[in-house]
């Protein structure tokens, strides 16, 4: 039988290869007790960070995000025009310069109307990923460090909801708590969260198994505490990824349904109700700024919060911060 | 000892001339392999020994072009076989060799092995892949005869089971069997038994002295242990920080170690067969090979080196110290510190003077 | 620690003299239940630690060593109860810990600590050396803030290294420093009792000598008992007193290091000593190795009797009737119906 002792020196050539890398690309050695240390400690938190700031898109797109968000926070100076204001005189007229990307079939500024939608599509964003990740963070954290039944009470759960027909149930929830940010919110974080609690379920299992949950067990520690203080901050790094990931994936269903006008109701402005208007040909052959501007804010966003998580996800590799 | 190995006018099997391999990473260049010279006769043992970040394993892989071409690097060089560079031939030449000419044992066999094969049909395809001519049932017969060469129980059965039903013994019984299937002239074997219980260690130690007499190829044997290195190998190069600090016949590393690496090395191994009050530990930790300093490798951990300016500004060349090659510019006083450092320990740490 | 014999409920804190008895374990018995995945059936169990009964008295060390699938890093964990035993009872000054739940053994897990093998899965990667090695101490709440960060320094000091390291991250540091750091973590409670399982198997060979005598002056500074669990078996002889050595689940001898080394009784234990590659090349050929035949049997289905016979080369009918106990002169006993002559 096999044994796992050994300084590591399986031929493997990978691994190998891996452990020269980041035996170089290590903060400092500590050569001898008597080195006195000159940089400062490195956190794989802060490491993490530094491994971020290279990878290019990544920065751009968190960039972008930031610039987008300043927009939307401070909307009404931003906008040139009231979102919800009606001039008659022009219904669909193609880009002016008192209205930069034209006017909608209600005579609405198409910019104005952008810029405030992204207030919309970015609350959601943020406020549907958070609360998935987080009810989805405590159950599997929960079901994969105490594992037994609560663990298979809690799949099972997580079963039940990934199998709910998406479109059926969003219709039924909608028409019950009526159209609005809150209902797509709460609509959207009841499909995402089992995917963040299968994640974060299948990381409790991996640490879990790390020898300092061991050591910190031999100690008296509670379970709670293990799961707070250990298992928590080895789960957070992928954690963002997922959450950026789920936050994208809400932007794109409040898109989708305010385009079904099963979300945010007209006059407010939102990406989606934008492109309700793309409905005919005609609108899409004649008038692209009723359509291009709303499509390609939604596809440039989402993209943008893709390229973020790509980033975390190099960034916080769990192969180099051993 | 082999008379062939005792005679070295014989012309080498495999020779290294001045070896480099560097691993380049985002931030820093890893200077794995720092100008490794050494050669094997035909038939001879060769131990290499050394412990992580040593280059031992990295060195004996670029050999076979084993090595992913980014990140590494490998310079230097002839690295002759059979009257050819290894290190500018043609990668479809190379496949050649490797396999039948040079084979290889790793120290985990599961990385040698695809688990969804059966282990009778990879060594069979190992024959095949080097000579066509071979009938699907003569490689058959092969295959089964040589896991009986092995010491593999029932090898007809066993020729049609995967690997993970094979034990760890037996597994590394299979990778010798695939390895010399080919009659190589030359075989690596990498930490063959590091990961083995004990007891199965010496069972594979005997088995690969067996097929070494049988097929009468020379062997380099990569590991850490002093122990076993002091059971099969002829001569014993001791590398550290990615060279060479040693090179010596097997007698002669044991008896009057020539550098302070070695030294520390045998001082600090605990034995079952002579008692020892404590055990000599080299201080300091093995360097980060991205950041080494410019001297001797070593120095910084080394009791004869004593801050000595040489040893921090020049690295020092192998040079003949006896019937030993030293890396060492205080190689004279290795006998003071011999006698020191078996002071410490308790006992005569050089071999037949107990 | 002060000495206070009032009450029984202190007396577990209490330092004994070295030689008292410490640890006494009696028939202890671990099972792992062998599950069919689909219908998670229970197929049979495999017994890790088939009834083995050993001591443990203050200061000493006590080796156990044997391969893989002999128990022994299972009853390390077992003696701590990290592993739930199915039987048996383990006696830490005369409390038998095996019938206690999680609330009760907490006072007692003060005085009984691990040091584990892997030094890189072993200390949380995200927390600093300080926070892994004051955990414990936070846990039971023994310190806090300046008196904590004191003991901090003084623990990193007693295992050789600087109070600057504590606010350094695991990854900063080699293999064998780490090491360093988990011993500390582990004495930072003032233990009597150190369970080490595999301590040193994954370090380099230079620096296992380090960590080794590092481990040597503590257990005299401090007065330490240690369990130490190991597969090589030259460590194990070095620093340890006595010596259990473990096959397939039991124990097959036990004895001081130097009876063991120079009058092994058992065959197993012969064949142990021999196999292990010595670092003298004038003993080659000698022709006193002895080879065992065969690997180890499954533990899942041990072999009647003397669970060694398959492999024995003295091996007779009695042998796969009757299974031998532990049986000899004082210290130095063992488990077979033909021991070596002294």
């Amino acid at each position: 039988m096999i044994r796992q002792d050994g300084p590591g020196n399986r031929l493997d050539v990978d691994a190998m290869v891996e452990a020269a890398i980041s035996a170089g690309e290590a903060a400092i050695e500590i050569q001898s007790v008597d080195d006195v240390v000159a940089l400062p400690p490195r956190s794989p938190f802060r490491i993490g960070i530094r491994r971020f700031m290279k990878h290019r898109l990544a920065l751009i797109s968190l960039i972008y995000l930031a610039l987008l968000g300043l927009m939307a926070v401070f909307a009404p100076i931003v906008a040139p025009a009231n979102p919800n204001a009606v001039d008659l005189t022009s219904l669909r007229s193609a880009p002016t310069s008192d209205h930069l990307l034209g006017t909608d079939s209600a005579g609405r500024d198409v910019l104005s109307r952008i810029i405030f939608g992204a207030r919309v599509s970015l609350t959601v964003g943020t406020a549907a990923a958070v609360s998935a990740a987080g009810l989805g963070t405590l159950l599997g954290l929960i079901a994969g460090f105490t594992r037994g039944w609560v663990d298979t009470i809690i799949m099972r759960l997580v079963d039940i909801f990934l199998s709910f027909p998406s479109l059926i149930v969003i219709l039924l929830l909608v028409a019950i708590l009526g159209p609005s940010v809150t209902t797509i919110v709460i609509v959207i974080a009841f499909f995402e969260w089992p995917t963040a609690c299968r994640i974060v379920r299948q990381m409790t299992l991996a640490l879990r198994e790390h020898d300092f949950v061991l050591a910190a067990r031999a100690s008296g520690s509670s379970n709670f505490r293990i799961m707070r203080r250990h298992i928590l901050s080895g789960v957070v790094s992928p954690l963002t990824v997922v959450t950026t990931l789920l936050s994208a994936q809400a932007i794109l269903l409040e898109a989708a349904l305010s385009f079904l006008g099963l979300g945010v109701r007209p006059p407010q402005a939102s990406w989606g109700g934008m492109l309700n208007e793309a409905q005919s040909i005609t609108v899409l052959e004649r008038f692209p700024w009723l359509w291009l501007p709303p499509g390609i804010a939604i596809a440039s966003t989402v993209l943008a919060i893709n390229f973020i998580g790509d980033g975390l996800r190099d960034a916080f590799d769990p192969r180099q911060t051993r | 000892m082999t008379a062939v190995a005792q005679n070295r006018t014989i012309a080498p099997l495999l020779a290294v001339n001045d070896l480099h391999v560097e691993f380049r990473g985002d931030e820093r260049t890893v200077h794995a392999v720092r100008g490794v010279s050494w050669d094997i006769r035909p038939g001879e043992v060769l131990g290499i020994v050394g412990e992580s970040g040593s280059g031992k394993s990295v060195s004996v892989s670029s050999i076979l072009g084993l090595l992913p071409s980014p990140p590494a690097v490998v310079t230097g060089g002839p690295i002759v076989f059979q009257g050819r560079d290894l290190l500018t031939m043609p990668e479809r030449d190379l496949r050649a060799i490797r396999g039948k000419e040079i084979a290889m044992i790793f120290q985990d066999p599961m990385t040698a092995f695809n688990p969804v094969r059966t282990i009778g049909r990879q060594i069979a395809e190992a024959i095949r892949v080097h000579d066509r001519s071979v009938s699907r049932s003569t490689a058959r017969d092969r295959s089964t005869a040589l896991l009986a060469m092995v010491g593999v129980p029932s090898p007809e059965a066993r020729f049609n089971q995967f690997p993970h039903e094979y034990s760890g013994g037996m597994r590394q019984r299979a990778m010798i069997a695939m390895a010399i299937a080919n009659q190589p002239k030359l075989l690596i074997a990498d930490e063959p038994t590091t990961a083995l219980d004990v007891t199965i260690q010496a069972q594979i130690l005997e088995l690969l002295e067996m097929v070494r007499k049988e097929t009468d190829a020379a062997t380099i044997l990569i590991t850490h242990d002093l122990g076993v290195i002091a059971e099969v190998a002829d001569r014993v190069l001791v590398m550290y920080a990615g060279k060479v600090v040693e090179s010596t016949s097997i007698l002669p590393l044991f008896q009057s170690p020539r550098h302070p690496y070695t030294l520390g090395l045998l001082g600090s191994l605990p034995r079952v067969d002579v008692r020892m009050d404590s055990l000599y530990s080299i201080p300091g930790q093995p360097p980060n090979m991205a950041l080494l300093p410019p001297g001797c490798a070593f120095a910084p951990r080394c009791s004869l080196s004593r801050g000595r300016s040489e040893c921090r500004e020049r690295p020092p060349e192998l040079t003949r110290s006896g019937d030993s090659l030293s890396a060492c510019h205080f190689v004279a006083e290795m006998d003071q510190l011999t006698r020191t450092v078996s002071e410490e320990v308790g006992t005569d740490i050089r071999v037949g003077n107990e | 620690m002060t000495v206070t014999k009032t009450s029984v409920a202190n007396d577990i804190h209490a330092r004994l003299e070295p030689g008292e008895e410490l640890l006494r374990v009696e028939d202890l018995a671990v099972e792992f239940p062998i599950r069919s995945t689909i219908l998670r059936r229970t197929l049979g169990t495999v017994k890790a630690v088939a009834g083995i009964s050993f001591d443990l008295r203050a200061g000493e060390t006590l080796g156990m060593v044997g391969e893989s699938g002999c128990g022994k890093s299972t009853t390390g964990l077992a003696v701590l109860r990290l592993i739930e035993a199915s039987g048996g009872s383990i006696s830490f000054h005369g409390h038998n810990l095996a019938a206690m739940g999680e609330a009760e053994l907490r006072p007692f897990r003060r005085e009984m600590q691990i040091v584990l093998q892997d030094p890189y899965s072993s200390l949380d990667p995200r927390l600093t050396v300080r926070s892994i090695i004051g955990e414990p101490i936070r846990v039971h709440g023994m310190a806090e803030g300046k008196a904590l960060r004191e003991r901090v320094d003084q623990l990193l000091e007693l295992v050789g290294l600087r109070p600057e390291h504590g606010s350094r991250f695991p990854h900063e540091f080699s293999g064998g420093q780490r090491q360093r750091i988990g011993i500390a973590r582990a004495l930072s409670l003032g233990p009597q009792l150190l369970v080490l399982d595999e301590p040193v198997s994954a370090l380099d060979v230079s620096i296992q000598a380090q960590i080794v005598n590092l481990l040597e002056r503590l257990q005299s500074e401090l007065n330490l008992a240690y369990l130490f669990i190991a597969h090589d078996l030259s460590v194990v002889n070095h620093i340890s007193d006595r010596i259990a050595v473990m096959y397939l689940g039991r124990i097959v001898e036990v004895g001081t290091s130097d009876e063991l080394k120079t009058s092994p009784r058992h065959p197993y234990t012969r064949a142990l000593l021999s196999a292990v590659p010595v670092p003298d090349p004038t003993r080659r050929g000698l022709g006193r190795r002895i080879v065992l035949e065969g690997d180890v049997p499954s533990p899942a289905s041990p072999p009647t009797g003397c669970r060694f016979r398959t492999r024995c080369w003295k091996a007779q009918d009695i042998c796969a009737e009757i299974e031998p106990t532990l049986d000899g002169v004082s210290t130095h006993i063992a488990a077979c119906h033909f021991p070596e002559s002294a």
